[in-house]
């Protein structure tokens, strides 16, 4: 049975489009499944329409070197209880993506050097430092984003503080250590030795960009495709004026040039 | 008006309890009325390198849980006037160390004393963030290692983000950089970071140099904090430090390596 006109073998039953859709990631900072769903459901209750029930992702980058396999079934049924859908796994171990698919999960391909979002991560944030319930709400409109002002931050970043710019640009005038953590749903830049690491388009945005006028970065990442640098950053560019762009999946970087 | 200064480091061993006796002890050898808080509650051992431990009755803990007077937990110290010690609890759990109890307690000196210093003990954790939460000052001893830095960079964050003069609005603490434990010589030979390698990542401004000697650990054990060693390199070093912090111009000695003359190259160094 079916509806509308008559299908002939030569009449297209199907057609691929890039729909380029809104997805969060939602990355799981502790292979601990128990507080993961503890401190969800508290981040739920809060704002309840925060996923707007759309299908999410989820990151396993963090806890990939841990390779504690979250029992996935349980998770997805727990998800979908809260209306929730997880369309499948970004990042992870290789046991943890195979853990996944097992139990029907779909893998979205992985960044490359995106195996080590990890060890030196920084604490998962705190409840209490979740945004507010009501930006919270707000933020599904990714479909139409709303733009926030530029968060422009003078003093140094330093290790173990995370700053981030929800909603829009992140500029930093000063210093980000080593063991620092910048995040903008919308570009980074950074006026001063980056040595932390940079998460530009944490919403998705694969279009945002990271600039860096002393690239040192420990990690940067792009709509949620990680780079790590485990051997510093590449001679060419390192110390110098660089910008990070997502090329396809991949996290690329590009010397600074000035263009004439 | 009083003056709070927090001697803190994030890591352990680094010199914080060594720079807070003699750098508290500097300050009242030029006159002012200093007193310095042990915050190592579990772990005293400041009364220890202040030679005062057989005279410890009451200490911090006693005083906030009202066990006690302040002015009777007080120290008078042996080696100058004008300083005064207030021991920690060897024997008390760490969260006794209440925030409101701790204020109490510096808003009470603060009528007596001009300069109160605040021993931390290493980590991030509560009695490290109460020794630093009433600062207005920080030294923030470091070591001439990656590790070390990184933890100073740790707390240098902490004290921007949540002492009280942050949470309150108020202008932010002064940070100073205390290298400490600096061996010129073995800087050179690129086995430690050097003061300006320290600086490049931390940038905050050098109060100065503390050079690695093994006179320190006399001093500890003979209960005289380094500052009285006459004549050592230890001592000169705090009391530029002491100079320094009261606005003196003195100039940073003790950051380059000495050239080993060719007895010593023989006979080995000290
Ligand atoms: N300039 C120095 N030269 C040589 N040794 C030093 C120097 N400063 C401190 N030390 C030694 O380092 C050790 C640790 O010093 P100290 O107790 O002052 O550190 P701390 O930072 O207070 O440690 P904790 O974190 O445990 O409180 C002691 O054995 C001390 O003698
Ligand atoms: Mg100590």
């Amino acid at each position: 049975m079916f509806l509308g006109k008559p299908m002939t073998p030569d009449t297209p039953a199907f057609k691929i489009k890039n729909a380029n859709l809104p997805l969060f990631v939602l990355h799981a900072l502790t292979a601990d499944m128990a507080q993961f769903k503890l401190q969800l459901d508290a981040h739920l209750a809060q704002a309840p329409d925060f996923f707007a029930a759309a299908p999410v992702a989820l990151g396993l980058a963090a806890i990939a070197e841990a390779d504690a396999i979250p029992d996935f079934t349980d998770l997805s049924a727990f998800m979908r209880q809260r209306g929730l859908a997880i369309a499948g796994v970004i990042g992870g171990s290789a046991r943890q993506r195979q853990a996944a698919a097992d139990c029907g999960l779909g893998l979205f391909p992985d960044a490359r050097g995106a195996r080590r979002h990890t060890a030196s991560a920084p604490e998962p944030v705190p409840v209490a430092e979740s945004p507010p319930a009501q930006e919270a709400v707000a933020a599904p409109a990714a479909a139409a984003p709303s733009r926030r002002p530029t968060l422009v931050v003078d003093k140094p970043v330093r290790t173990g503080q995370t700053v981030h710019a929800e909603g829009g640009d992140l500029v930093v005038l000063a210093i980000v250590n080593a063991g620092a953590e910048l995040i903008a749903d919308g570009d980074i830049h950074v006026y001063a030795p980056l040595r932390g690491r940079a998460l530009a388009g944490a919403r998705g945005d694969t279009s945002a960009r990271i600039f860096a006028q002393c690239m040192e970065a420990e990690l940067v990442s792009i709509a949620g495709y990680f780079q790590v640098f485990e051997d510093g950053i590449p001679a060419s560019m390192r110390s110098k004026p660089v910008q990070v762009l997502l090329d396809g999946e991949r996290v690329t970087l590009h010397p600074l040039a000035p263009m004439r | 008006m009083a003056k709070v200064i927090v001697v803190t480091s994030g890591k352990g061993g680094v010199g914080k309890t060594t720079t807070s006796a003699s750098f508290a002890s500097g300050l009242a050898l030029r006159g002012n009325k200093t007193v310095v808080i042990d915050f190592d509650v579990g772990l005293r051992n400041l009364d220890l390198i202040m030679g005062c431990e057989r005279r410890v009755v009451f200490d911090i803990i006693n005083v906030i849980n009202g066990d006690a007077a302040l002015s009777r937990a007080l120290i008078k110290d042996k080696h100058c006037d004008n300083l005064y010690v207030l021991p920690a609890s060897q024997t008390r759990d760490k969260d006794a160390l209440s925030l409101e109890g701790v204020g109490r307690i510096i808003d009470e000196l603060k009528e007596t004393f001009d300069y109160i210093v605040c021993d931390s003990p290493a980590g991030i954790e509560h009695g490290a963030f109460s020794a630093m939460y009433f600062a207005d000052e920080a030294l923030v001893v470091t070591n001439p290692e990656v590790s070390s830095v990184r933890d100073s960079d740790r707390i240098l964050g902490i004290l921007a983000a949540k002492s009280k003069r942050a949470v309150d609005g108020q202008d932010p603490v002064k940070e100073h950089l205390l290298v400490t434990r600096y061996n010129p010589g073995r800087v050179a030979a690129g086995e430690m970071l050097s003061v300006e390698d320290i600086q490049e990542i931390l940038r905050i401004p050098l109060l100065g140099v503390i050079p690695e000697s093994e006179s320190v650990l006399q001093a500890s054990n003979s209960g005289t904090p380094a500052i009285h060693l006459d004549k050592s390199d230890v001592a000169e070093a705090y009391k530029d430090v002491v100079a320094r912090f009261m606005g003196d111009g003195v100039p940073m000695r003790f950051i380059t390596a000495e050239k080993m003359g060719l007895f010593k190259r023989l006979f080995g160094g000290r």
